[in-house]
């Protein structure tokens, strides 16, 4: 195996024992993104430079016994968080040239803990798409499969750790942005509670629904990284000052008599065969492990998607009016007078996808809508979480599958918004209720594509998600594959 | 119809956003699909129910009233399209 290749906790094992370097480490990272990045285009900019010298500080760090839990560990951030001095485009024109002067307070963590930044990661333009073909530097594409999405919108962050064109990577999660991608690259990707971990930072899309958290290549680095990411921030309001413990601890713990519910809400007509079929084998690891499924509802489930795409939009379009051509970013060359530089500024800094959600979330929060759409949403968000408030008082976790299809080709559902939404499905409730949810791989088709399964737990129980899926990646031995590039 | 396309540029200019004449006839199509699949909350009624505007309760999130290190005006226009001096420069707002 290519250092690449590794985990963060075998790198940590292999660094700690002087058996490796953490140059050579980086070396290796940068050695496979020559290699396969012109295909995949998991990244908008590369920071090998720093990534290097980060690697030599991080050494000396490991040789005087100085180092954090990442030291050495080569870490992709997508393009949404702010990294000091480095462009940070959030896959938009609008934004292409904002160097940023300060950091996002998860970059902080994770450089304080000795992590090295390989590079800015793609993404859907403003996070908003489900497949990471609206970034404005063009699509990623999926390891497993160059003609198709790796989904999205963290699909550059996805793509990279399955492609091991790093060790893990940061993604951020308004819908589904980090377990979409992660099941459909055949990666773990955690969407912590809201308020787990900072946003100071992090470019806002649907602030009461954003959420930042980890992709990585098993579920023991994810605690690892949670670890680093988690906990209230000053400079974050609504962060919370909720104790964090040691997620590793959780790591290997047996789950003898719990109840997993099973929704039957996400267990419907319309879901791919083969991803039925991988979630169904999956319960029944579960079960042999000492689980105990329970059948449940949730019973507002259908109404998810039309609650998320009024929210969202809403949010959207009152976060993204101060791109204006003022402060940063992109200003029309064209302008007579203000108003015209504000909206012809927006037209050539925004694609298609964002200017639709700009439209809708004006329309739905303009006078006269404002009850019909944005209250009448907010209404049965409440219900929504209430939902999940009834069933955790029957389970302990909730298990579904993270999407109803494994990845879909490029172009595919450009043209048809509400199609593309739809591939969103299983996993909007989670940001709308406020809840951690997890998705790990189950296996693949027999087309060779990953199928991810997602795991379930209330807020501030991203612990009970971790020892429920150690037990499961240990126990299922799904076959350890690595896409051919 | 829930949307027709004069509205959509209505809404568009509230939202201080050109858009062709292309994108407002494929904007008023595809936010009519949306319009109408966003309708299937009204068949739930939520009459007394709390709307509901962020997942953890958390009020007042205050801080001591405390001066701290703060970014500058120097870094705050470094990214600015046209800055002159300590301003942000714009094109005249009225005639």
């Amino acid at each position: 195996m290519e250092l690449n290749q590794l985990t963060i906790h075998e790198l940590q094992e292999k660094l700690k024992n002087g058996e490796t370097s953490a140059v050579k480490v980086a070396e290796s990272v940068f050695n496979r993104i020559n290699a396969v990045e012109e295909r995949v285009h998991s990244y908008i900019r590369l920071m090998k430079e720093e990534a290097m010298s980060a690697a030599e500080q991080s050494d000396k760090d490991l040789q005087s016994g100085k180092a954090g839990p990442l030291s050495g560990i080569p870490v992709a951030l997508k393009d949404i968080v702010c990294t000091k001095g480095i462009t940070t485009t959030c896959g938009s024109h609008i934004l292409h040239n904002f160097i940023p002067p300060y950091d996002a307070t998860v970059v902080e963590k994770l450089a304080s803990a000795g992590a090295v930044f390989v590079g800015k990661a793609n993404m859907d333009e403003f996070a908003m798409g489900s497949s990471t073909e609206t970034s404005y530097f063009g699509p990623t594409r999926n390891p497993w499969d160059l003609t198709r999405i790796p989904g999205g919108s963290s699909g550059g962050s996805a793509a990279a750790v399955a492609a091991d064109e790093c060790i893990a990577s940061i993604g951020s999660d308004t819908g589904g942005s980090i377990r979409q991608p992660a099941a459909l690259c055949g990666v773990v990707g955690l969407k912590p509670t809201y308020g787990r971990v900072s946003r100071f930072g992090l470019i806002a899309f649907a602030s009461s629904l954003d959420q930042i958290g980890p992709f990585t290549k098993d579920v023991e680095d994810c605690a690892i990284m949670m670890n680093v990411l988690a906990g209230y921030d000053p400079l974050e309001s609504t962060s919370v000052k909720a104790e964090v413990p040691d997620y590793r601890q959780y790591v290997g713990r047996d789950v003898q008599g719990w109840k997993i519910g099973i929704p039957k809400e996400y267990f419907i007509e319309g879901i791919d065969p083969e991803v039925s079929a991988a979630v169904k084998d999956a319960i029944a690891v579960i079960e042999k492990n000492g689980g105990q499924c329970v059948d449940i509802s949730l019973p507002h489930t259908e109404y998810c998607l039309a609650v998320y795409y009024i929210i969202a939009p809403a949010e959207a379009s009152s976060n993204l009016a101060r791109y204006d051509g003022v402060k940063y970013g992109l200003r029309t060359s064209e302008a007579r007078d203000l108003l015209e530089m504000y909206k012809k500024t927006r037209r050539e800094g925004f694609g298609a996808e964002v200017k639709r959600r700009i439209v809708i979330g004006t329309y739905a929060l303009s006078s006269g809508y404002y009850d019909a759409y944005y209250k009448k949403a907010s209404q049965v968000r409440a219900l929504i979480k209430h939902d999940f408030e009834e069933a955790f008082k029957k389970c302990d976790i909730i298990l579904t599958p993270t999407t109803p299809t494994p990845a879909f080709k490029i172009g595919e559902k450009t043209d048809n918004p509400l199609q593309m939404y739809l591939s969103d499905i299983f996993t909007i409730s989670t940001n709308l209720a406020g809840i951690p949810g997890m998705s790990v791989p189950c296996g693949f088709t027999a087309a060779g594509l990953p199928i991810g399964m997602q795991f379930l737990a209330g807020h501030f129980e991203e612990g009970k998600l971790i020892q429920i899926a150690s037990v499961y990646e240990k126990n299922a031995q799904i076959e350890k594959r690595r896409p051919r590039l | 119809m829930k949307i027709s396309s004069s509205e959509v540029e209505y809404v568009a200019h509230l939202a201080r956003l050109e858009i062709s004449e292309q994108e407002k006839e494929k904007f008023t199509f595809q936010l009519n699909d949306i319009l109408l699949y966003i309708g299937k909350l009204n068949e739930l009624n939520t009459q007394g129910v709390e709307p509901m505007s962020h997942a953890i309760a958390v009020t007042n999130a205050f801080r001591e009233d405390r001066v701290a290190d703060s970014i500058g005006t120097e870094k705050s226009l470094a990214n600015a399209p046209d800055a002159r001096g300590e301003f942000f420069r714009v094109p005249k707002v009225i005639d």
